[in-house]
């Protein structure tokens, strides 16, 4: 094909031709979804800079942060005013180590079932349930912590309280399963097929084959998996702050009642008055949630990607 | 035939053990997959038997009274649909112009990873913080005040991933040829996108609405301090009104209030999960009747 050459002006009044009201709204249209689309960073930067505008001047002048992570008295309240977050770091970190114990093998067995061995209808319900179970709102996952387990932790175990670690590690363990579930099964269902036909045409069983094969192909997946539950347990807010006692000290054992950073926020962001130490304290806590949330989902799409890449 | 040939197609002992494993080995599993879909069924059960009996109409029609102690839901309920509502207006349009972004616009460049990248965050940032976004923009910054506003504002920020990637989705399996056809036909980009590529992602949208609907109506923390209250028996009349939701009902019921009856906390969990649980059924029927058309 020959092109002829054109002069400017032919070229320019083809171009403006061309912009008749459907080339407008075209314009408009690719505008306004780029806002759509652009909008998302917008947010993420705008809840860091929210959050970050009233935490940081009281962050930067008058919080000791050796005190706010080693400290064990938070007592804002009183004068002089403490803010040490340890107890609410280790509480979370308990609760969330309880909560793993439980999604983490109960997800990936599930994951198993639901991804290699079982097959048609009973695959595609099984699917339907675990994503039906994920949606079981947090307040509910609350009243059952309060009503259900704590009576049943109280007959069971013999203890005082059933509104202790174990209560809360339970129910964020159960309520993270369903979406690791899911997750897990992506990674499975990510290890190609042909991987699976090879080992069978060697002679493996079904089971062989999961365990030599698909796993350790799955693994990055699997981590990434873990990681999101980890997430999810950690951010919890309302479930937690139900089930878990909410005592400001650090748990020494799972029968211990204790407090999660989350939680905190939740219970004393109402009475905190506004622009007070307190108040700036509390979304200092909620910068340092946002922090760990972020670098946890980094890392897992890093994890999952690198797999992708190689 | 004789018997030495038979042999070569008998399993061998070890070949034996190995079929015995796996029998063993699908049971283990199928019985560990179990252990976490029976303990919430049963955990579903109490609920259903606790608090079937608290469910009349009455329970739902009249205010409450006693701090929420005896009375009906009925002004939660309503400020529940308000909250939802206003937080679809705001979380739909905007999801959808995203999604339509990185769908038909976005080249594959380090503004596009960027966007996934904060979808993902958003997504995974925890209710608690984005109650403190709300509070901080939508409260004070641009003076909403504590209202219905600022807590839909809120939770549509925090629903926005679910109607991106489901819309996404679906627009991405409508195939590239319907697009080139139109294209060939000299539509613009937009035009092609109404009426060929929106279309044709419809089932898409609503599995994102109803999402979106169902995170809404289940949430607490990120409405505890931007327009959900305790008490407030007239149900909402503007979106700059505070109110009553169901989900905050249900936190004061079961942690703020002293002498309510058992059943009562029984009753509206069980209001929520229903709500909760038909919408996210409708949104898999969904999913499935579009798995199932969709020929091409």
């Amino acid at each position: 094909m020959t092109r002829t050459p054109t002069s400017t002006h032919d070229s320019l009044a083809r171009e403006l031709a061309r912009r008749d009201a459907a080339w407008w709204r075209d314009l408009a249209a690719r505008l306004a979804v780029s806002i759509g689309g652009v909008s998302t960073i917008l947010f993420i930067v705008a809840i860091f800079a929210f959050i970050g505008s009233q935490g940081f001047e009281f962050a930067w002048n008058r919080l000791s942060w050796s005190e706010l992570f080693f400290g064990t008295r938070w007592e804002p309240t009183v004068s002089p005013p403490t803010y040490g977050a340890w107890a609410m770091i280790a509480g979370t970190a308990w609760i969330t180590a309880v909560a793993m114990l439980v999604a983490v093998p109960l997800s990936f067995c599930a994951a198993v079932y639901i991804g290699e061995f079982a097959t048609g209808r009973r695959r595609e319900w099984l699917k339907i349930l675990v994503e039906l179970l994920a949606a079981i709102p947090s307040v509910v996952w609350g009243v059952i912590g309060l009503q259900v387990f704590n009576p049943m932790i109280q007959s069971v175990f013999g203890v005082q309280i059933g509104l202790n670690v174990l209560n809360a590690g339970l129910i964020l363990g159960l309520m993270a399963a369903p979406i690791m579930t899911t997750l897990a099964e992506d990674a499975l269902k990510a290890v190609p097929d042909s991987y699976r036909e090879a080992a069978e045409a060697l002679g493996a069983t079904r089971w062989q084959v999961i365990y030599k094969v698909v796993l350790p192909h799955a693994r990055p997946g699997l981590s990434a998996a873990v990681l999101l539950g980890i997430g999810r347990a950690f951010g919890e807010t309302i479930a937690v702050l139900m089930a878990s006692g909410h005592t400001l000290m650090a748990p020494g054992s799972v029968f211990d009642s204790a407090a999660t950073l989350t939680a905190t926020i939740a219970a004393e962001l109402g009475e905190a008055a506004v622009d007070s130490d307190h108040y700036q304290a509390l979304f200092v806590l909620g910068l340092v949630l946002f922090f760990i949330t972020f670098a946890i989902n980094l890392l897992a799409d890093r994890i999952v990607r690198g797999r992708r890449r190689s | 035939m004789t018997r030495s040939a038979m042999d070569g197609f008998r399993a061998t002992a070890h070949e034996l053990r190995s079929l015995q494993a796996q029998r063993l080995m699908r049971l283990l599993f199928l019985m560990m997959a179990l252990l976490l879909l029976v303990p919430v069924l049963g955990i579903l059960g109490v609920l259903v038997v606790e608090g079937a009996p608290g469910m009349t109409w009455e329970f739902f029609s009249q205010k409450p009274s006693k701090l929420g102690a005896a009375g009906g839901i009925y002004p939660a309920l309503v400020g529940t649909v308000w909250l939802t509502a206003v937080a679809l207006m705001v979380a739909l349009p905007l999801g959808v112009a995203a999604a339509v972004y990185l769908s038909e616009y976005a080249r594959d460049n380090w503004l596009t990873r960027i966007i996934n990248m904060a979808i993902v965050n958003l997504a995974g940032v925890p209710s608690i913080v984005h109650a403190l976004f709300g509070v901080g923009a939508f409260v004070h910054f641009m003076n909403f005040g504590e209202s219905i506003l600022a807590a839909s504002c809120t939770l549509a920020v925090m629903t926005l991933p679910v109607v991106i990637v489901s819309t996404r989705e679906a627009m991405q399996a409508v195939p590239k040829a319907f697009r080139e056809a139109c294209w060939s036909m000299g539509a613009t980009r937009w035009q092609t996108i109404w009426s060929i590529v929106l279309p044709n992602s419809v089932s898409g949208i609503l599995t994102g609405l109803i999402l979106v609907v169902s995170r809404a109506v289940g949430e607490t923390a990120p409405i505890m301090f931007t327009g959900a209250v305790f008490l407030r028996l007239v149900p909402p009349e503007s979106v700059f009104d505070r109110t009553m939701a169901l989900s905050f009902h249900l936190y004061t019921v079961s942690t703020q209030v002293t002498g309510v009856p058992r059943h009562v906390p029984f009753a509206v969990a069980l209001t929520l999960i229903l709500v909760v649980l038909t919408m996210n059924a409708l949104a898999i029927w969904f999913r499935m009747r579009l798995r199932g058309r969709k020929k091409w």
